[in-house]
């Protein structure tokens, strides 16, 4: 064995690994980007809305996934406990993902419309109150901090640059969108929802002023999770077939 | 002697010019920016600059003169920073560990709570602790086996602290709020920025000195530091790929999504334990281990065929972190088949390792270094087997989500890496403040013990708890219900939880007898034991006694 070549020239050691290190990634991770089957077809898919969006930021933020993941597996008691298997449909959107790694809480993929507004409120800010034996912190601070709403119109605007489908009409109205998610009957928030179809207004006590709380965007994040992909119409087979 | 002394004041000239790009763009966050956060980082470049200035124009005449005529005072500073980030990351973990037994203790304030504080003790241990361990033993290495100084005059400088400042601005911006999100990934892209032109120096350096050698062989530890520093800047540019929001503002959305991204993170995330944690301490396996017991490397055609395979292989392992998830089946198969695969580099890696001590077992008894070191490659070894046990599909589907995986990341890296730092550091700090020995032989002794019996508490509780959680999970009862509810699950780890804590404890006590008798050996005490310390242990130059 001649490994002397490699022992003698920096530079051909250092291009003999970069070629050895590349290999795996390539095969592993290119592919993804091509192959039609990786990501499912179907329907219900969108992009959140500002005001989810500015939940997910919060989400992120709080680093909720060090505790939460959001991805059922294929398997028989996690699709009992927690709802349909993940599909990777449902993340296309997500920058970054948040599938997670640990569940020293529930896993998070289907939360959406378990529970009400109130008791997202109520649950984040004293976990306790609610669940007696939850190891969770409390984010006592959510619902008093005011959300920022004037850096939302550059936000959708980078996620429409990194691929996500927003329209020059959804970015546009980013703004009023974001504060018409608390606020039911108004006209505001009826064209969100033609927008944003399946969004939820946002509704609990605790709100003191008429101006969103990061509270709010928290729980319009949650709410959504899951609830997008109509499974009514889901076929997991045909060119959905994996 | 004026052409050097040019050449100097030239280098000198843009070590300065180098800062003033810093200290402008630090301002003009400091200034522009309408996030508090963002203007602190701001301030905190804006004042990394300057230092730097001053610390180029202030130290330039007294660079050059070190009595082993090698570039150590860069190493001294990695060496010191080592101990500091490492006492303060397994502190910040024992508090997360406590934060899971006792809830309270997260004090519901933002900046204490479980979700901001983990990636702060995984980033800490990681890239504060390991990366100065790494940072100290590759210039300490690289230099002594090609019979070179470190290139660059204030290039290594320059690399030890601008690291320091990138872990600042992480690890304070974590407590802030900002995060990318992503595990061991999470500074935002400022930050990832500032440790591309750090590593991308890093690499210049090592490359550089590698290229001065007047040896004709490049040695075996740096074929594994070259492939930990080129691997991780592949890894970091390509996984932090992002789109910042504003080039005032921290925010930024990473351009991957959903699954892409999920495959492109575990990519990132397994490589960083296969080349930051693992290649690079390999690196320090085979000079430390050979120089402390004073033997050759065990096999030469072992280290060739571990050093290709394992880097090779280890790229492939990601996918094992995302079995039956939405990722393609064909990716996870992969991903299974080649860490199992991997179990063979490593454990050829771990031979070639226990094998050098081939005639000097007795070390074992008599050098708590030694033991340090052996115990490490031990670590390696059993995390190594569990690691591809883990990766297989069926036994992941048991793992994955629980605290197993918790306690073997924590046999991998209290295990191996910090009880191979340890080691490397009791050997370096005689070595480089040019002691005759360690403080004391009794203190390194003490903290072997209370640092493993620390481990063994640890892992073997997570073991406990991680299995049954995932066995509780998936409980039917006799109706065909699940027969625990989530919560249920939870409370059940309450024990093993405080067990974890009190092995974490017994870790930091070890640390800190570390970092007494490190500070007593740097201070010049005399040692207390010396005639039980091995020759080795002495600096080169006060070895040089007549051969026994």
């Amino acid at each position: 064995m001649n490994h002397d070549i490699f022992e003698k020239n920096s530079l051909i050691l250092l291009i003999g690994i970069l070629i050895v290190v590349s290999i795996g990634g390539l095969v592993q991770i290119a592919p993804l980007f091509w192959v039609d089957s990786t990501i499912e077809q179907v329907r219900g898919m969108r992009p959140y809305t500002p005001l989810e969006q500015a939940g997910r930021d919060i989400y992120v933020r709080e680093g909720c996934y060090n505790c939460h993941s959001q991805m059922i597996r294929t398997l028989r008691d996690e699709v009992e406990r927690y709802g349909h298997y993940s599909l990777a449909a449902e993340s296309m959107y997500d920058h970054p993902f948040q599938w997670g790694s640990k569940r020293t809480g529930p896993d998070l993929a289907r939360v959406g419309g378990k529970y009400s507004d109130q008791w997202h409120a109520d649950h984040l800010t004293d976990p306790r109150s609610l669940v007696r034996e939850s190891i969770m912190p409390g984010y006592p601070w959510l619902a008093a901090a005011p959300l920022r709403t004037d850096d939302i119109k550059p936000k959708l605007q980078t996620l429409r640059l990194v691929g996500v489908p927003y329209t020059d009409a959804m970015i546009e109205s980013a703004e009023r969108d974001l504060k018409a998610q608390i606020n039911p009957e108004s006209r505001a928030a009826r064209e969100l929802l033609t927008r944003y179809p399946k969004a939820k207004i946002v509704l609990f006590e605790q709100r003191a002023t008429k101006e969103p709380s990061e509270m709010d965007a928290l729980v319009a994040y949650l709410q959504i999770l899951g609830q997008m992909v109509d499974f009514a119409t889901f076929d997991a087979s045909g060119p959905n077939l994996r | 002697m004026s052409i050097v002394e040019d050449r100097h004041r030239l280098s000198d000239g843009l070590a300065v010019f180098g800062t003033v790009p810093v200290i402008v763009t630090g301002m003009t966050w400091l200034t522009e920016s309408v996030e508090p956060a963002m203007k602190f980082h701001g301030s905190l470049l804006a004042l990394g600059g300057l230092l730097f200035a001053f610390f180029v124009l202030t130290n330039g005449k007294s660079l050059a003169t070190t009595t082993s005529g090698y570039v150590d005072g860069p190493i001294k500073v990695a060496t010191v920073a080592a101990i500091f980030w490492g006492i303060a990351g397994f502190l910040i973990g024992d508090i997360l560990a406590w934060q899971m037994a006792l809830p309270q203790l997260n004090l519901d304030l933002p900046w204490t709570n479980f979700g901001r504080l983990r990636p702060l003790h995984t980033s800490a241990v990681i890239f504060a602790f390991g990366g100065n361990v790494l940072l100290a033993t590759s210039f300490y290495v690289v230099q002594r086996t090609c019979h070179a100084r470190l290139a660059g005059r204030w290039a290594p400088w320059f690399v030890i602290w601008g690291y320091q400042l990138f872990i600042l601005l992480a690890g304070t911006g974590y407590l802030l709020g900002i995060t990318q999100g992503k595990e061991y990934a999470e500074p935002e892209w400022y930050a990832d920025l500032w440790l591309t032109i750090v590593w991308v120096t890093y690499l210049l350096v090592f490359l550089g000195t590698l290229a001065k050698r007047r040896e004709p062989h490049i040695y075996v530890a740096n074929w594994f530091y070259l492939a930990f520093i080129v691997t991780v800047a592949m890894l970091h540019l390509v996984n932090n790929a992002a789109v910042p929001v504003s080039w005032t503002g921290s925010k930024s959305y990473i351009v991957y999504s959903g699954v892409q991204d999920a495959m492109t993170q575990w990519w990132y995330g397994h490589n960083a334990v296969g080349f930051f944690l693992t290649a690079g301490f390999l690196g320090i396996m085979y000079y430390f281990i050979p120089k402390r017991v004073e033997r050759p490397v065990y096999s030469y055609r072992l280290s060739i065929v571990h050093f290709w395979t394992l880097i090779f292989l280890y790229i492939w392992a990601g996918p094992h972190h995302l079995h039956y998830t939405a990722l393609p089946d064909w990716a996870q198969t992969l991903g299974m088949t080649f860490s199992i695969m991997l179990w063979m580099p490593s454990w050829g890696g771990m031979i070639n390792g226990l094998m050098t001590l081939a005639g000097a077992w007795d070390k074992l008894r008599t050098d708590p270094v030694v033991r340090l070191l052996v115990v490490s490659v031990a670590f390696y070894g059993m995390a190594t087997f569990e690691g591809p046990v883990m990766s297989i599909k069926a036994v992941n589907s048991l793992s994955h989500y629980t605290d197993w995986g918790i306690g073997h990341v924590h046999s991998g890296a209290l295990g191996w890496v910090a009880m191979v730092s340890f080691g490397a550091i009791y050997c370096l700090v005689p070595w480089l403040w040019n002691r005759p020995g360690l403080y004391s032989m009794k203190l390194v002794e003490w903290h072997f013990w209370t640092a493993t019996i620390g481990i063994l508490l640890y892992i073997t509780a997570m073991w406990v708890s991680g299995i049954t959680q995932g066995l509780m999970w998936r409980a039917y009862d006799k109706l065909g219900f699940l027969q625990y509810s989530f919560i249920e699950t939870v409370e059940a780890m309450k024990p093993y939880y405080v067990i974890r804590a009190i092995g974490g404890m017994l870790f930091i006590w070890g640390s800190l007898i570390m970092a007494y008798n490190v500070w007593r050996t740097v201070r010049g005490d005399e040692a207390v034991d010396l005639a039980e310390q091995p020759r080795v242990a002495a600096a080169p130059a006060l070895r040089l006694q007549p051969a026994e």
